[in-house]
């Protein structure tokens, strides 16, 4: 069994073929008629851009238009006059026509590396992926073709490029496995919107998984399986029957409310982790956001980001939610989070140490400038502040009054931000779940954060083998944390939400139901499966079997009841 | 030679999709095309350029068309960018 990143969902089992890329080595050469390398240049170019242009065509009815938009960009640059005059003058010189291309393209490809932004980096790809093309023509080499593989293949290949991705017949292709690339990943994009099952970072997966053999790529989890057993196959070919008929069934909850089935409305919000995760929440039909993880922009970065650099991310979303609410989670350093540059150092027992709000409190002239980029977002859209880790009203109290003086000075400084923007508490700590009606009096909303109260309420670390039996949501001590949490703020009347992923978990749906959750925050693939479970509860339903859930005392009660009663 | 001021409308600043759709229209014409800021001068027909420039939303950039067709391609220049490069 091989791991790696989970990029795209779904299982897929097929005959893996491993694309072995072509072979663009070559000798480099002084060249003396500079018109006839120039000319070759030129018709290797026009080629390359024929075929990118055809493909580009072929994705628009195959992928779709944005991912179409990609293969049509490099066209656009592979014309660029910059690039291909460069590439000239180096001909003009006396350079045969690859090594120019090779040079001058690696030139442009390291200048848009050297940009801090994300965006660059992907245009740094598609110079790379020009420069293979091009150079394919030139030396008359087939780059890889996988329009033409036979269904149920799993491809397997070092790095998905998007001109690969664009031969793609997704109907021959059961699963894809590449040995580089993240969840953001070109390679995971298009995969996620061609629907196939991908993990992508498996380390050497073109050595150990070959032509011919079976595997299995569960998506959902991660992992590749090759040559699985025959109890593993058809423990897999049930799942991946399960998984494409529960997808059919949920395509009929998208763009449907939110309600129960007595009609009381929800909130079906999702969790981001960066500002490009957007595009995902709303493909998945996403009401809201419940939780953008604010840590992204501090740890890909290599000094604590500027003002305007938080305030683009924090506006980029709230413009494409179009003020629907964006909950934004302040920053969450330390535990299990480390930033290299912010030089904290290493504790005994880091969950109960300097993290989080603490760290933030303390060091007051970085969290103002996070605060700062905030309020000022915070004019384009409907964004509200939490503040992660709470767990005493002082802190709390801290935090706005922080809140205020930034909005003093913005004030000051003419700036536009809402005066009414909301500051609310991730209720997180055993702390917070003994005090919620203390603090439902400090807090705008809250926001159930079941990984860390888990944790924090059982004492139980999850990664952690030998206790991990103890961390579940189902021990008694942390439904009635939860159920605390959620009855308080309703009572002060106030917006309670869940954004770990207990609140994406169908066997809670009516306890959560029933104590009054307003808002349920999970990930992107689980917003209709979690609007579809919460269709299948009415209040009175729900308060009766939360009452019997109550009455028992251990965990295995409990999920056993929760699976009888399961919809 | 012919230039015009102009402000920069796009949100994202010149990225791929604007930076390419002025690019590409700009090499229609023969003439050359630059884009001036305060601090630089860009190729006006490079998307690379363009891009690599970083020019945000809101910067008053100067249009600089020379050549034989110079004022169609101004004309045609400011056009786009007032219309906010297709976004």
């Amino acid at each position: 069994m091989y791991e790696g990143v989970n990029a795209s969902e779904g299982i897929g089992i097929g005959t893996v073929a491993v694309a072995v890329e072509p072979d663009l080595t070559f000798t480099p050469h002084a060249v003396e008629d500079a018109a006839a390398e120039k000319a070759r240049f030129k018709a290797a170019l026009e080629v390359f851009c024929e075929k990118t242009e055809a493909q580009a065509e072929h994705m628009k009815t195959s992928v779709g238009e944005a991912e179409a938009e990609i293969m049509s960009g490099h066209v656009t640059l592979a014309q660029d006059p910059e690039l291909t005059g460069a590439i000239e003058a180096s001909i003009d010189g006396g350079t045969c026509a690859e090594q120019a291309l090779v040079e001058t393209s690696t030139m442009f490809e390291n200048m848009f590396l050297s940009m801090d932004d994300e965006v660059f980096r992907l245009r740094a790809a598609d110079i790379a992926d020009i420069r293979t093309g091009i150079l394919a023509e030139l030396l008359g080499r087939e780059v890889v073709d996988l329009s033409v593989l036979p269904a149920g293949t799993i491809i397997v290949v070092h790095d998905l490029t998007p001109s690969m991705t664009a031969t793609i017949d997704k109907a021959n292709v059961a699963g894809i496995v590449t040995e580089t690339g993240g969840r953001t990943s070109h390679s995971a994009i298009i995969a996620r919107a061609l629907e196939i099952p991908a993990v992508l970072s498996v380390s050497n997966a073109c050595g150990a998984l070959h032509n011919g053999m079976t595997a299995i790529v569960d998506g959902s989890k991660g992992v590749v399986i090759g040559e699985p057993d025959e109890e593993t196959l058809a423990d897999y070919t049930e799942r991946a029957e399960q998984f494409a008929a529960e997808k059919r069934a949920l395509e009929a909850f998208r763009g449907k409310p939110s309600v129960t089935a007595d009609g009381i409305a929800k909130v079906l919000a999702c969790n981001i982790g960066s500002p490009d995760d957007v595009n995902g929440a709303l493909d998945h039909d996403a009401e809201a956001i419940g939780l953008f993880r604010s840590e992204f922009l501090f740890m890909d970065a290599k000094e604590l980001p500027s003002e305007e650099e938080q305030f683009e991310a924090y506006r980029k979303v709230a413009v494409a939610m179009k003020g629907a609410p964006v909950i934004i989670r302040t920053l969450d350093v330390g535990g299990d989070k480390e930033i290299p540059y912010m030089n904290l150092q290493k504790e005994e027992n880091p969950f109960m140490g300097y993290r989080a709000i603490r760290y933030c409190l303390d060091n007051p002239d970085e969290y103002k400038v996070q605060l700062r980029a905030l309020l000022r977002a915070s004019a384009f859209g409907d964004i509200k502040i939490m503040v992660p880790l709470v767990t005493c009203v002082e802190e709390i109290r801290a935090v706005k009054k922080l809140v205020e003086e930034c909005k003093a000075e913005l004030r000051e400084e003419g700036r536009t931000f809402n005066d009414n923007i909301q500051v609310g508490i991730m209720m997180e700590t055993a702390a917070a779940a003994n005090i919620p009606d203390l603090l439902a009096k400090e807090s705008a909303f809250f926001s159930i954060g079941t990984n860390d109260l888990t944790g924090y309420t059982m004492a139980s670390d999850r990664g952690n083998d030998r206790v991990a039996y103890l961390y579940s949501w189902y021990y008694p001590a942390v439904l009635r944390a939860i159920k605390n949490i959620i009855e308080s703020g309703v009572r002060a009347g106030i917006m309670v939400g869940m954004c770990g992923e207990a609140a994406a978990d169908p066997l809670l749906t009516p306890l959560l139901i029933a104590w009054g959750m307003e808002e349920f925050s999970t990930s992107a693939p689980s917003i209709l499966r979690t609007r579809k479970a919460i269709s299948q509860w009415t209040k009175a339903e729900a308060d009766e079997l939360a009452a019997k859930v109550l009455e028992l005392s251990t965990a295995e009660e409990v999920k056993a009841l929760l699976e009888a009663n399961a919809r | 030679m012919v230039s015009e001021k102009v402000t920069l409308i796009n949100p994202q600043g010149l990225h791929m999709r604007p930076a390419g759709l002025f690019a590409s229209t700009m090499g229609k014409f023969a003439c050359d095309v630059t884009i001036v800021t305060a601090d630089k001068e860009v190729n006006g027909k490079s998307p690379m350029a363009l891009m690599a420039a970083g020019i945000p939303c809101g910067t008053e950039v100067e249009v600089r068309c020379d050549g034989t067709d110079e004022n169609e391609a101004l004309a045609a220049a400011l056009d786009l960018i007032k219309s906010g490069l297709g976004e």
